[in-house]
């Protein structure tokens, strides 16, 4: 993915939309999907009876850029609601990543390692990072469901230069 | 003096400490436990490191980026950093200036990439009036269309680092330990390193250069001098992440084992010895 000129923070705010079903909305728009749960962090996740995936919304994706490197826990580590459990690297950021819930990671998405575009290109699908079995269920009730989370992105956009 | 402290209000404390000579690796392991330990907001100006280091971000490939075979040759010691970006090799002439700070210390600046990038060219942009044409050009510090100064970060829930390595001066001989990378910016267009950047004491001297941004930095928050006794290790639990690669690492043969371990002593003990008590300015 090219680098991109970044559009005014109020510009961004405007363009977040809401998705009911699995496809994100055309590329143009940070997409927020209705059946998912998010983190002031910026990430969200999916719960699905005893297994819930974990990832960085559109919204995240489209402020790091372009990334090049995913750093993702190993299977059997236990993550914490509020803590990082991992990275991403754009061209020049390392960033947190950190966990909507606590639980212990089951899976990683081992594509991440060969084409870390996959969470710019398909933030809610194909770029899943981590699948983990949840072990707090009241966790949820800690995350924004799409309208709060669109609000907030847009507060969050608003209050920037 | 009155003046000068209302000024001050309203302006976020930030805690100053410049130092002369640190080791480069001694540099990111104390940014790094100021990032993920400390809750204030710090810039730390170190005015030149010791022997040549290559320093690679938190992804690089040595074989695809080093020219290993003369690294190995030479003993370069090759550190691996806890943040993105590319590959430089630092040595005396190299000036590095780093700020650590809280996700809220700046009003209106969102902690993502390139805001912080943005804001960060602030700092240095009226230090180049009438003496030649800065500007952030894609993620670097440029005069005209030559790089000075490279940046890389680090982006935490409520913290952020952005440390630039400034090319007061080099060895070009030096540059002959990286390979072209295949991630370039576009406007480098294709030149080689001798033709990509230039040297920042054709422009200013490195007492100016200091001293103007010591000053930017006094602009844009209220400061407080603190000398690194202040910070030994106050968190001595947190284990940094940014660390010197083995000889093996570099790919240095396997077959070479017995040899390899003796070499990687030696390796290791040549680049420990090089580590001079950092100076305070």
């Amino acid at each position: 993915m090219a680098l991109r000129m970044w559009a005014s923070s109020t510009a961004n705010a405007l363009r977040l939309s809401t998705c009911a079903s699995k496809s994100p909305a055309f590329r143009a728009f940070s997409t927020v999907l209705d059946d998912l749960k998010y983190a002031s962090s910026h990430e969200w996740v999916k719960h699905d009876g005893h297994v819930a995936t974990i990832g960085i919304t559109d919204h995240a994706q489209d402020h790091l850029g372009e990334l090049v490197f995913v750093e993702l826990p190993e299977p059997g580590k236990e993550v914490k609601q509020g803590t990082g459990f991992g990275a991403v690297e754009s061209v020049k950021a390392t960033s947190d990543v950190n966990s909507p819930i606590s639980g212990e990671v089951i899976e990683i998405n081992s594509k991440l390692a060969d084409s870390p575009g996959l969470i710019n290109t398909s933030p809610y699908e194909e770029g899943w990072m981590i699948k983990v079995k949840p072990s707090n269920p009241s966790d949820l009730a800690n995350l924004m469901g799409s309208k709060d989370y669109i609000k907030f992105c847009e507060e969050e956009d608003a209050a920037a230069h | 003096m009155a003046a000068s402290q209302a000024r001050k209000a309203g302006l976020p404390i930030i805690n100053l400490l410049r130092v002369k000579g640190m080791p480069i690796l001694q540099q990111l392991h104390l940014e790094e436990r100021l990032l993920r330990t400390s809750s204030q907001n710090w810039c730390i100006i170190n005015d030149g490191t010791t022997r040549p280091t290559i320093v690679m971000g938190v992804s690089g490939k040595a074989k695809e980026l080093l020219e290993t075979d003369a690294v190995l040759r030479d003993e370069i010691p090759v550190i691996r950093r806890f943040t993105g970006g590319g590959t430089v090799i630092v040595d005396q002439g190299t000036i590095f200036v780093t700020f650590i700070c809280n996700k809220d210390a700046i009003s209106g600046l969102q902690s993502y990439p390139r805001p912080i990038m943005s804001w960060s060219s602030l700092i240095y942009k009226n230090m180049f009036q009438g003496i030649g044409e800065f500007s952030l050009r894609e993620n670097d510090y440029v005069i005209g269309n030559h790089k000075f100064g490279g940046n890389a970060q680090s982006i935490t829930k409520n913290r952020w680092v952005h440390h630039t390595s400034f090319l007061w001066d080099y060895e070009i001989s030096n540059m002959g330990y990286l390979k072209m990378p295949t991630r370039v910016p576009e406007y480098r267009q294709a030149r080689n390193h001798a033709e990509f950047i230039c040297r920042l004491k054709e422009y200013m001297s490195r007492s100016d250069f200091i001293d103007g941004t010591m000053d930017s930095v006094a602009s844009h928050f209220a400061l407080r001098s603190l000398d690194a006794d202040d910070i030994q290790n106050s968190s001595s639990q947190f284990e940094p992440s940014s660390r010197i690669l083995t000889r093996q690492e570099l790919g240095e043969e396997a077959s070479m084992e017995l040899v390899g371990t003796v070499s990687q002593i030696s390796y290791m003990a040549a680049i420990s010895s090089t580590c001079p008590t950092s100076k305070i300015a």
